[in-house]
């Protein structure tokens, strides 16, 4: 589902962020990406997410080299991956439902649907009862939450999460890991940016570490 | 999270669900640009000062080479009147017979520039002169009768221009007999000078206050713009298209645009007001029926059409130049 062939990122200040980095997940996969701040994580994101481009080698996502596509068609690659942040960019000016709902919203989705779908977004999080309140009455682990609701509502096949525990103490961190396992079972495949070392062995799934823009380890397929 | 997006629902579906995916993604667009449309007069109103400052500098903008073209309008009213005052005076040579003269009146009557053609003969043009010059006594003394016959000729509709006057000049001077032909040409040339000249001013002012207005909704929605970074790109995260985040703000314009041209309307119709009456009286005393026109039905829908389209391509402006800055790059931490 997501290809990295000898991928590399320089930027113009001579600083290279990712160097002929190679992996490729598969459907329905969870790995957590981890290394030191600044050791390319968020590029590796950025990168699939569109927002920048690789230097050399190529990133392919859905079976699409991203390289070549025009600008224009950015928009409908996005549709298809769910991006949870750390600091969840929710807006404060609209209700939890408008918040979950953008993404079917941006998609000119009929308004019955929307309804339906983002109120199973928000059953999924655990928070079907909240739908009508402000993002800003919330806890920070139900914005969180909240973030998540919108990255999964159009049912992406492709859900990217970066440092989505950051803020978070360790049970509600376990909730939300809970939570993206489950999308990995049916299908979706999820790729978590995280520097909980302790998050990570306690799930023992495949993880790719970077160090100074290198994959140092879990490029190939994980087995076990 | 295994279906896919628009998996086929039941079978059963009712009549009014059954529509095509075409008609359905029509409905929704339409349905998402009421929604948008809704939204962004709804900010408006949430800053009525910050609004109602814009919409009045847009109305002023406006309202100002709109007044300097219904004054032009009024203007060519009153022209048009005059011009139809304008008479030919031709002066026949003093050998010429009042059979000859009756003559050139008919050749002149029947040519289709001419709407009428009046002779006066020389005894009538004497007796006309002697009782109002004063001079009774005195042309008395004369033994001839030093007038000639003079053929006054009016022109026909269509040719109750400057230009059709001059045509109709240079005719009938070119006619046997006629020995000098006058028309007082001179002021309407210099009034339709002065309407044309006019007409340029107002046409430079309304290019120059339309740039403007553009300008200040260009800068009223870069604001909007900053305002709404966040939502911009959180819209750009989930994929939206640049149409998508393009068009609250689009319609932010038009809506500026719509309350400008209304203000714009007030204000020539309050201006009106408050000039008619020193207009009526000015025009009483040149016993004139000059009067100010109003703006029409259909000249305030244009006017109001032009202001939304102003403001629409300010909004198009501002973002054009920096919805494209505002990109989702920055927002995912080193």
């Amino acid at each position: 589902m997501i290809e990295f062939r000898q991928v590399t990122k320089r930027y113009d200040s001579d600083h290279t962020a990712l160097r002929q980095v190679n992996f490729s997940l598969e459907r329905g996969e969870l790995a957590f990406l981890t290394g030191h701040s600044g050791a390319g994580k968020s590029t590796l994101l950025k990168l699939i997410m569109l927002m920048e481009r690789p230097s050399a080698g190529e990133v392919v996502v859905g079976g699409q080299v991203l390289n070549s596509l025009p600008r224009r068609q950015v928009p409908y690659i996005r549709r298809h991956i769910g991006v949870v942040f750390q600091n969840h960019h929710l807006l404060f000016d609209r209700t939890v439902f408008d918040n979950v709902a953008m993404p079917l919203e941006v998609m000119g989705a009929p308004a019955r649907d929307t309804g339906r779908r983002v109120r199973a977004a928000l059953d999924k999080v655990g928070l079907l009862s909240k739908e009508k309140m402000n993002p800003l009455q919330l806890s920070g682990g139900e914005q969180q939450r909240v973030g998540i609701a919108r990255a999964v509502v159009n049912k992406p096949p492709v859900l990217l999460a970066d440092e989505p525990t950051g803020n978070l103490d360790p049970q509600l961190s376990a909730d939300i890991m809970r939570l993206f396992a489950e999308f990995s079972q049916v299908g979706v495949t999820v790729l978590i940016a995280t520097h909980d070392i302790a998050l990570i062995t306690e799930l023992g799934r495949r993880t790719l570490t970077l160090d100074q823009g290198r994959l140092v380890s879990g490029a190939e397929a994980w087995h076990g | 999270m295994a279906e896919s997006p628009n998996r086929r629902k039941a079978p059963f579906r009712g009549a009014k669900a059954a529509r095509s995916p075409l008609g359905q993604q029509a409905s929704s667009y339409f349905s998402h640009h009421r929604k948008v449309a809704r939204d962004s007069a709804r900010r408006l109103r949430q800053a009525p000062v910050a609004s109602l400052m814009t919409w009045t500098v847009m109305g002023v903008a406006l309202a100002l080479p709109v007044a300097l073209m219904l004054l032009l309008a009024s203007l060519q009213g009153v022209s048009t009147g005059w011009e139809s005052s304008a008479r030919v005076t031709a002066y026949l040579a003093q050998d010429v017979t009042l059979d000859q003269a009756e003559l050139l009146k008919q050749t002149l009557g029947n040519d289709s520039r001419v709407a009428d053609v009046e002779l006066i003969d020389r005894d009538t043009a004497l007796d006309e002169f002697r009782a109002s010059s004063g001079l009774e006594d005195a042309l008395d003394y004369l033994n001839d009768n030093p007038l000639p016959h003079t053929l006054l000729v009016t022109p026909s509709d269509g040719s109750r221009t400057a230009d059709g006057v001059q045509t109709l000049f240079a005719v009938v001077e070119g006619m046997d007999g006629v020995e000098q032909v006058q028309v007082d040409l001179g002021w309407l040339q210099r009034l339709n000078a002065m309407t044309e000249l006019l007409g340029r001013a107002a046409w430079a002012l309304a290019i120059l206050l339309s740039a403007a207005v553009v300008l200040v909704i260009g800068n009223t929605v870069r604001l909007s713009i900053e305002n709404r970074r966040d939502e911009i790109l959180v819209a750009k995260l989930v994929g939206g298209t640049d149409a998508f985040v393009r068009r609250p703000f689009l319609y932010t314009g038009a809506w500026f645009g719509l309350g400008g041209g209304v203000v714009a309307w007030l204000l020539l119709q309050l201006s009106l007001w408050w000039l008619s009456g020193p207009v009526e009286r000015l025009s009483g005393l040149y016993h004139s029926d000059f009067s100010l026109n109003s703006l029409t039905f259909d000249g305030i829908l244009a006017l109001i059409i032009a202001a939304m389209l102003l403001g629409w391509l300010g909004a198009w402006i501002a973002v054009k130049r920096h919805l494209d800055d505002i990109e989702p790059g920055e927002i995912a931490g080193g």
